[in-house]
């Protein structure tokens, strides 16, 4: 028996606004417990919402990027549960006219295309935290979160192994930070994803039972819970029994998923629409000043990476491939002359840097201004190569400049034929029987020499002005 | 002197001729509460602040507001920075909000003295002002009696005369009602027109702030304090405000006011019919014309308001869960636990009532059939409204089917008796129309009122006729006697 895996992904993005949805409370991480909290957020009595237009925007702007419809006028609808960190008893979210329709977005797997179409994406109110290990006896309530605009994004059901819901949920990272819809930050959760996976026999037109996997926060986790989830439906299948629909969680450190509530619990949200806000309705000069505001894409800035500054496409696309990379890359290469140097510096240091330390470029301690100034000097031959090499380690160390490197440790590149000349004659007065090796045929001596000439400037000599002094004395 | 059963403008005079300091004037009035205290109007009194704000008022300093001094009532459920608010529920017993609603900050702002928070229906639900956690109010007219609700607390300081005027809050005519039944003038504004922030809400599609008075003129005063957009309310109106007091004394000749075909007043007892007859009359010899008109929907006005304001209801009262404010059950096991027995201890019967029929309006299955549906037939409602209106520039009906009643002698075995007392007001607030109450007249010594409803953002012609109305008859100058009460 061959099996077809169908995953539907619902991603929540947080929506990088100043601002809450409904209130002027600040949305900034990782603030006190309830300090980022007014009296809308908690849902004092009497309070009213009322709505945050920025977050429509970022909305729209990223319903244009994936080519949906744009719902200009828009309702907001109450959903209905009880929780301690639901303050209001309700969330306001969107229901029947959400701003975006449709649209799709392209993947890469394996270097094979494939198109998901979205079914919609509506705005919604994040909750607040519950606390429930720091007090004894006691849970506690951070409402700083409450009220933090989030964007829904529904796929159909059309992605078909774990690794498709990897790309699919990368594809959408790259999108939302360059549209500068959201930070993308997944581990302060401001994308996370709900996973719909179900199993049915290969051919089978009809979907079968599928099972809701909650909140998965990273694309480690996604990959990982799915397939346990896969596996977990066609064993059930294969011994034919059937699988029960519901709620599940995936714990990482089990690596497992496992039923989180039961169907008994199951909650009506009684959704209608809610009475404190109007419609909201974007005018079409609001729709315009989108378009003309629309930030530039990273296919389009490969195309201009390799007119501007004469990357290949396979350069463009690695520094185009994050938002974080670009904006870092287009800032330092405003002050530096040689392009091609800085490129070869992302695709090669700095990108072998971050992978090892699985962190984006904004999280290390480098700077564009630092980058460009190690360029400059490499390229106005202050310093070698090599020494730029560990003068990077220890930027990527300390964040200090590149000239405080070089001048606190005295890493000045030696360029005056005197002074190697004066180092030469050392070493070739040390050596005279390498010397005879050499002049006798031993040519792989050479290398011997340089190296004794580096080890007694400490790697400062110019490596050219080195090998031209040495093969003159050698020779002579 | 006295300055009990003084209107606005008659307190404005004293102050004005310094017969009388705001001073004495917030004192006289918080001695009035507390002698009237077996009516129970008041659940909390502010005397201290009252006292040191009217002390500090300077009315020759600025061009005086018409309000400058003047003490007023809030009901219990717009929030007082400082002072506790309790929506006459339990769940809000210790209370005490950190803010202030719009239209309390903005009659505050013109001068006037917050002196206590009015009794009333438990959060505005009921009609006879006998769901309060506080207990009944009676009706200053005759004790035993029911003030009407759910704005009760209110209505009784005013016709009492222990306030010139206060506020209140109307979701299906929890202003003219008891307005009605305690012989003074209630409106309630447009839909919109004032702010509903820091107004705790029943139905928010429903509720609108008003002011309670004993006069038309004074309403006019209130209103044009209150009214006005306010952008932590997205639902307020963004339109002009004008003076009210401007127009208020042309004349009504040639006004042409529908009665509504719908409306069989036959049903009603003859002395409240003759009381209508009787108003009309007096309409026609100021120079009005009368014209039967057609709403074909109205009469599903009752069924449609008890769908809809439940299920508003069920959502908005969510957030009294004991977890961040107001009463929290003691002993609970769990969160769930906590849940059930804050809210089965807090909220009163009538509350419970009425989440229970909103959260069933709203469930999976029954939305089409009864949220839904009654959001279509409002909009029918509605619509026959506009249709009218471009007829006619003023509706005119009964307030309420009967007058003031015995505490518990309605509802307590059929809630439905009691809601029926919004017949005649419902459609005002289902339509979000303007609509006033007048007294005009007494039927066995308890005053009966009389409805005008307006069109969109007429408030000013319903000011107009009822202050006309009132400039030539004296219904609204009788005084209940009070030497029963202590």
């Amino acid at each position: 028996m061959s099996w077809e895996t169908v995953i539907g992904l619902e991603t929540h993005v947080q929506l990088s606004t100043k601002t809450k949805l409904f209130s002027r409370a600040s949305t900034a991480f990782g603030a006190s417990p309830n300090t980022n909290v007014n009296l809308i957020d908690c849902g004092l009595p009497g309070v009213l919402p009322s709505v945050n237009k920025e977050a429509f925007y970022k909305a729209i702007r990223f319903g244009m990027a994936i080519g949906a419809h744009i719902n200009q006028t828009s309702i907001f609808d109450r959903k209905n549960y009880f929780y301690a960190d639901l303050p209001k008893g309700y969330q306001i979210t969107q229901m029947d006219l959400p701003i975006v329709l449709g649209g799709s977005i392209e993947i890469l797997t394996n270097d094979s295309a494939k198109t998901i179409n979205i079914t919609r994406a509506h705005l919604e109110e994040d909750a607040g935290k519950s606390i429930h290990d720091e007090f004894d006896g006691f849970s506690a309530i951070d409402l700083n979160r409450a009220g933090t605009p989030l964007l829904e994004i529904v796929s159909e059901p059309e992605i078909s192994s774990a690794k498709e819901a990897v790309a699919y949920m990368k594809s959408i990272h790259q999108l939302v930070t360059y549209l500068d819809v959201s930070d993308g930050n997944m581990a302060q959760g401001s994308l996370r994803c709900d996973a719909n996976v179900s199993i049915r026999k290969s051919g089978d037109s009809e979907l079968g039972t599928r099972t809701e996997i909650k909140n998965i926060n990273s694309f480690k986790f996604i990959e990982k819970a799915i397939n346990f989830e896969i596996k977990r439906q066609i064993k059930i299948l294969e011994s034919e029994e059937k699988v029960t629909q519901e709620t599940r969680l995936y714990d990482s450190a089990k690596d497992e998923t496992r039923p989180m509530r039961s169907k008994e619990f199951a909650n009506d949200y009684r959704y209608f629409p809610e009475p404190d806000l109007l419609p909201v309705v974007i005018s079409d000069q609001e729709m315009q000043k989108i378009k003309d505001e629309f930030p530039e894409l990273p296919t389009e800035k490969e195309i201009r990476y390799q007119e501007e500054y004469g990357l290949s496409l396979y350069d463009a696309q690695i520094i185009a491939s994050s938002k974080s990379m670009a904006d870092f890359y287009e800032s330092a290469v405003a002050s530096v002359k040689n392009y091609t140097l800085l490129a070869n510096w992302f695709i090669g240091e700095i990108s072998a840097y971050l992978n090892k330390e699985l962190i984006e470029i904004h999280e290390s301690k480098l700077n564009p201004e630092n980058i460009a100034m190690l360029i400059n000097r490499i390229d106005d031959q202050t310093i070698s190569g090599k020494i730029g090499k560990s003068i990077f380690e220890e930027m990527c160390i300390n964040g200090s400049s590149p000239d405080q490197i070089i001048g606190s440790k005295g890493l000045k590149q030696i360029t005056d034929d005197d002074s190697i000349e004066k180092v030469v004659d050392e070493v070739i007065d040390n050596n005279p029987e390498q010397v005879e090796g050499y002049k006798s045929g031993k040519e792989k001596l050479f290398g011997f020499f340089v190296g004794q000439v580096m080890k007694k400037t400490q790697g400062k000599a110019n490596p050219q002005t080195v090998n031209k002094i040495l093969k003159e004395k050698l020779t002579k | 002197m006295s300055i009990q059963f003084k209107s606005i403008t008659e307190l404005n005079e004293l102050l004005d001729k310094k017969v009388i300091s705001p001073s004495e004037l917030t004192q006289e009035s918080i001695e009035l509460a507390k002698k009237y205290n077996e009516l129970n109007c008041f659940v909390t009194l502010n005397e201290e602040n009252s006292r040191k704000k009217s002390a500090s008022i300077d009315r020759n300093q600025k061009k005086s507001s018409l309000l400058s001094g003047i003490p007023l009532a809030q009901k219990d459920l717009f929030c007082t920075e400082g002072l506790r608010t309790t929506c006459s529920s339990k769940i809000l017993s210790n209370f005490i909000p950190p803010y202030s609603a719009t239209a309390v900050e903005k009659l505050e702002d013109a001068g006037s003295i917050t002196i206590g928070k009015t009794n009333m229906d438990e959060f505005a639900m009921g009609s006879s002002n006998e769901t309060s956690f506080f207990g009944n109010v009676h009706n200053p007219w005759k004790k035993g009696f029911v003030p009407g609700g759910s704005s009760g607390g209110s209505a009784a300081a005013v016709a009492a005369g222990i306030v010139p005027a206060a506020t209140g809050t109307d979701t299906g005519g929890s202003i003219r009602q008891p307005a009605a039944h305690c012989g003074i003038t209630g409106l309630k504004p447009t839909y919109g027109r004032i702010s509903r922030w820091g107004m705790i809400a029943f139905a928010s599609s429903l509720d609108q702030a008003g002011p309670l008075a004993r006069n038309a003129e004074d309403c006019a005063i209130l209103l044009n304090s209150m009214s006005g957009y306010d952008s932590k309310d997205t639902t307020s109106l963004n339109s002009d405000v004008p003076n009210f007091l401007e127009n208020i004394n042309q004349s009504i000749k040639g006004r042409k006011i529908g009665i509504i075909k719908e409306f069989d007043l036959s049903d009603l007892d003859t002395e409240v019919q003759k009381r209508f007859e009787e108003s009309k009359n007096a309409y026609e010899n100021l120079g009005a014309e009368f014209i039967e008109v057609s709403l074909p929907n109205i009469s599903a006005s009752v069924p449609t308001y008890y769908s809809i304001a439940p299920a508003e209801c069920s959502s908005n009262l969510s957030r009294f869960d004991g977890v961040r404010f107001g009463y929290r059950a003691a002993n609970t096991d769990d969160l769930n636990d906590l849940y059930v027995k804050s809210r089965s201890e807090g909220f009163g019967d009538e509350v419970k009532r009425r989440i229970l029929i909103g959260t069933y309006a709203l469930s999976a299955g029954y939305y089409d059939a009864y949220y839904k549906k009654a959001q279509q037939v409002r909009r029918l409602i509605k619509n026959d409204f506009d249709n009218v209106f471009k007829s006619i520039d003023l509706l005119m009906t009964p307030t309420s089917p009967s007058t003031a009643f015995e505490f518990e002698s309605k509802g307590t075995q059929n809630p439905v008796e009691l809601y029926l007392e919004d017949l005649f007001t419902i459609s005002a607030n289902l339509a979000g129309l303007p609509a006033i109450s007048i007294p005009h007249g007494q039927v066995n010594s308890l005053p009966v009122g009389l409805q005008l409803i307006g069109n969109f953002l007429r408030e000013d012609l319903l000011l107009n006729a009822a202050h006309v109305f009132q400039t030539n008859s004296d219904f609204h100058d009788a005084k209940p006697n009070l030497e029963n009460f202590k």
